[in-house]
């Protein structure tokens, strides 16, 4: 595309005007003068349009969110809005009971989706580029539980794991009095619980990531280290792990999204309680629903966008260094 | 070249006036049912016969119940009720703005401090002229339930019930149980139970609001209403002495209730009462939708939770009330008063109980003839109280009670032991949500 209009600039400049805008040749060197007033109209609005989108969605409600962070307000008519200053991240600090915890529970989450799933998925992504028999079939079966609604699969788990009725405690008989194990309930157990579905989920969505990945290492190198002798976990080790690198960033990332946006599955499960309190639900339980605490949650809101930008940052900084290298 | 749907040659100009013709018909068509509901009655012509309505009962069984008021309200008045039906919660999380933008005349709401609230925010207009039509169909405690903080009339109720402990006739009869009226009575009868491989107490709290029951009845058994209600406005403080008691009186009967109780749900935990496995059952009226067998049914009872405090007694009954507010601006307020009035009625209350059975009218001029057994003693429990209340998250903040008090409690059964510091950090985190 670029060669083809340089092509024509300079033709464009020697051609005597044949039509109107004769002051477009007036224009200096640069991109203004190879477009006509509908081009940059064009322009404008494909930018333009997008951009105040952009602003208006993102920006000034994040920006919003931030400034309610620091009032108090019922969500009733503007002139309620009380300005409090730090008075909501004191509170949130020093008197919630279920922040820390909340806190604590978000980077479990991460960290227990990128010890178990994560090697899994690629492990399941290994063998799945051998080429094995119905490769197709388990690569569908272990997908689906990315593509069901994470609000159906909190609901099926939270069935499998009703102490009652589940199917768990009805096998292993621990739904009679004095036997019950509570996946739940139990403060000590139930985030356990909502991990092993939150894992069964992240397992398929790591493999479809990795078999991407692993589809773009070239097969050349693989048959160079096996001439060198290497035997397949050293092939893997030196050779296709290494090359995986822009693949691992990625998931990296999009782990790091999910332990911090993790809430559907929970909600679902058992609305955050004891136990399994997370960032996310804390601001849904804070600001949804009448008469709600609109500064408070927003409070909430502000630090989990902290933390995000404590982890994406570093990234951005990372990535943009690598370019200009390049 | 244009040729128009009615197959005349046609220019652009006149394709306008088919538009605007088509336009003008469809307001006319608009108009003809409006035109229609006129022709029933004789009062002020030019006023529009339409009044709107918000109504959160999306359940099948109240859903008709309700249109058949509204049915009997059109046929007596002429004026047409719209009725826009939202699921139960999405219209409870969205009231805030929904009653700021523009909602519908009349809206279903409930008793008690989550009315005063909007009434205090001028989003709810008073309705003293309807009370004075009423007034005489609603016995004292239904009165103080649909007034403001303001002393002004803001809600009509419609139909109550009351919270109690839920037993089976034929398990009390077999086993030799008592009905038990004072404190020492439910442990002995619990410890009983107990060794009779019984389930005392069922219990489920996954939803986190069934632990505000047990927590009410205890409390102002104990303490009193004036208490209950000083301690839900946030005026009284939550370390009290008076709450610590409430909170060790619980622990002495928790080991009594079933255990798991966190992972369930009050449905599973009423089919333990269902299957004669668990002998009470602490929870609403409502409980008796989970008996879908007739003769389990009517095999079920209850009993008003026991005296614990004798100054007290049994005086005062969780009775939830539901029913009807007049939104801030409404576009037709003589229709809308006329509409509360007539759900005012005893006569509306009875069409309502026909079709739904686990509840009883506010009304004490309601027929009560051909209410069930439950019912009548429902009926009976309601109206020989001295005080009602309504649950703890209709009688204090719904900010307060969803986000303090419901993982508070939940925290609480999980670890009985620590209630002094669940009980400073519930009184912190109260004063500021009542500071705000």
């Amino acid at each position: 595309m670029t060669s083809e209009t340089t092509t024509e600039s300079p033709e464009a400049a020697d051609v005597p005007p044949s039509g109107p805008a004769p002051e477009k040749k007036r224009v200096p060197q640069g991109h203004g003068r190879l477009l006509t007033r509908r081009d940059r109209f064009t322009l404008a609005l494909m930018a333009g349009v997008p951009t105040i989108l952009h602003v208006a969605l993102v920006w000034v409600t994040a920006l919003a969110s931030i400034a309610l962070a620091f009032t108090t307000w019922d969500g009733i008519g503007f002139d309620a809005i009380k300005w409090v200053g730090l008075d909501n991240f004191t509170q949130l600090f020093s008197d919630n009971p279920q922040f820390w915890p909340a806190v604590e529970h978000n980077i479990i989450w991460f960290v227990a989706l990128i010890l178990i799933p994560t090697p899994m998925g690629l492990f399941l992504a290994l063998q799945l580029d051998k080429n094995i028999r119905f490769s197709r079939v388990y690569q569908t079966a272990y997908f689906l539980p990315v593509v069901v609604s994470l609000a159906v699969t909190g609901f099926v788990w939270q069935l499998v794991y009703n102490p009652d009725t589940g199917l768990i405690n009805s096998i292993i008989g621990a739904n009679t009095p004095g036997h019950y194990i509570d996946w739940i309930g139990d403060p000590d157990l139930n985030l356990w619980a909502v991990l092993v579905a939150a894992s069964w989920r992240h397992t398929g969505y790591m493999m479809i990531l990795y078999l991407a990945g692993l589809k773009g290492v070239d097969p050349s190198l693989r048959e160079a280290s096996a001439l060198d002798g290497a035997n397949e976990w050293q092939t893997f080790k030196n050779v296709v792990f290494p090359t995986l690198r822009p693949t691992n960033t990625v998931v990296l990332v999009v782990t790091i999204i999910e332990a911090l946006r993790a809430f559907d599955l929970v909600f679902v499960f058992n609305k955050g309680a004891q136990g399994t309190e997370l960032l996310s639900i804390l601001i849904t339980n804070n600001i949804i629903g009448e008469s709600s605490r609109i500064g408070y949650g927003s409070a909430i809101a502000v630090v989990l966008l902290v933390i995000s930008l404590a982890v994406i940052i570093p990234y951005l900084i990372a990535t943009f260094r690598k370019e200009r290298r390049a | 070249m244009h040729r128009s749907s009615f197959g005349q040659p046609n220019t652009g100009s006149s394709r306008r006036a088919v538009l605007r013709g088509l336009g003008g018909a469809a307001v006319l068509g608009a108009g003809i049912p409006l035109l229609s509901a006129c022709g029933g009655s004789s009062s002020s012509a030019g006023d529009s016969k339409t009044v709107t309505l918000g109504s959160n009962s999306s359940d099948a069984v109240p859903k008709k119940a309700f249109a058949e008021i509204y049915a009997a309200f059109t046929k007596k008045t002429g004026t047409k009720v719209d009725v826009n039906t939202k699921d139960h919660n999405t219209f409870q999380e969205q009231i805030n703005s929904y009653l700021q933008g523009t909602p519908d005349d009349v809206f279903t709401w409930f008793a008690g401090y989550r009315m005063q609230f909007f009434a205090a925010k001028n989003l709810a207009s008073p309705i003293d002229d309807v009370w004075t039509k009423i007034g005489g169909n609603f016995p004292d405690a239904m009165q103080k339930l649909s007034k403001g903080a303001d002393g002004k009339y803001y809600f009509v109720p419609l139909y109550t019930y009351p919270w109690a402990l839920f037993y089976r006739k034929s398990v009390f009869q077999e086993k030799g149980y008592q009905v038990p009226t004072t404190w020492d009575q439910l442990v002995a009868l619990c410890k009983q139970m107990k060794k009779d491989g019984m389930v005392p107490i069922a219990f489920g709290d996954k939803d986190a609001w069934p632990a505000m029951g047990t927590f009410d009845q205890i409390n102002f058994r104990l303490n009193g209403y004036d208490f209950h209600v000083e301690l839900m406005a946030g005026k009284a403080a939550w370390t009290d002495a008076k709450v610590k008691a409430v909170f060790d009186h619980w622990a002495e009967l928790l080991p009594y209730h079933q255990d798991g109780f966190m992972g369930r749900t009050w449905q599973d935990a009423a089919q333990t009462l269902v299957s004669k496995k668990a002998g009470m059952y602490l929870l609403g009226t409502f409980v008796a939708q989970q008996f879908t067998n007739k003769a389990d049914l009517d095999d079920l009872d209850f009993f008003a939770f026991p005296e614990i405090n004798s100054a007290y007694g049994q005086d005062t009954v969780e009775a939830p009330t539901d029913g009807f507010m007049l939104s801030k601006s409404p576009k037709n307020h003589a229709a809308a008063v006329k509409l509360l009035e007539y759900l005012g009625t005893p006569e509306a209350e009875q069409i309502y109980l026909k079709a739904d059975s686990s509840v009883v009218a506010a009304s004490s001029k309601a027929d009560t003839s051909s209410y069930t057994a439950l019912q009548k003693k429902a009926y009976s429990m309601i109206s020989g109280a001295k005080s009602l209340t309504q649950f703890m998250d209709r009688d204090s903040r719904p900010d307060f009670t969803s986000t303090v008090m419901q993982p508070g409690l939940q925290k609480f059964l999980q670890n009985p032991k620590g209630v002094d510091s669940l009980l400073s950090s519930i009184e912190r985190q109260k004063k500021q949500i009542f500071a705000s």
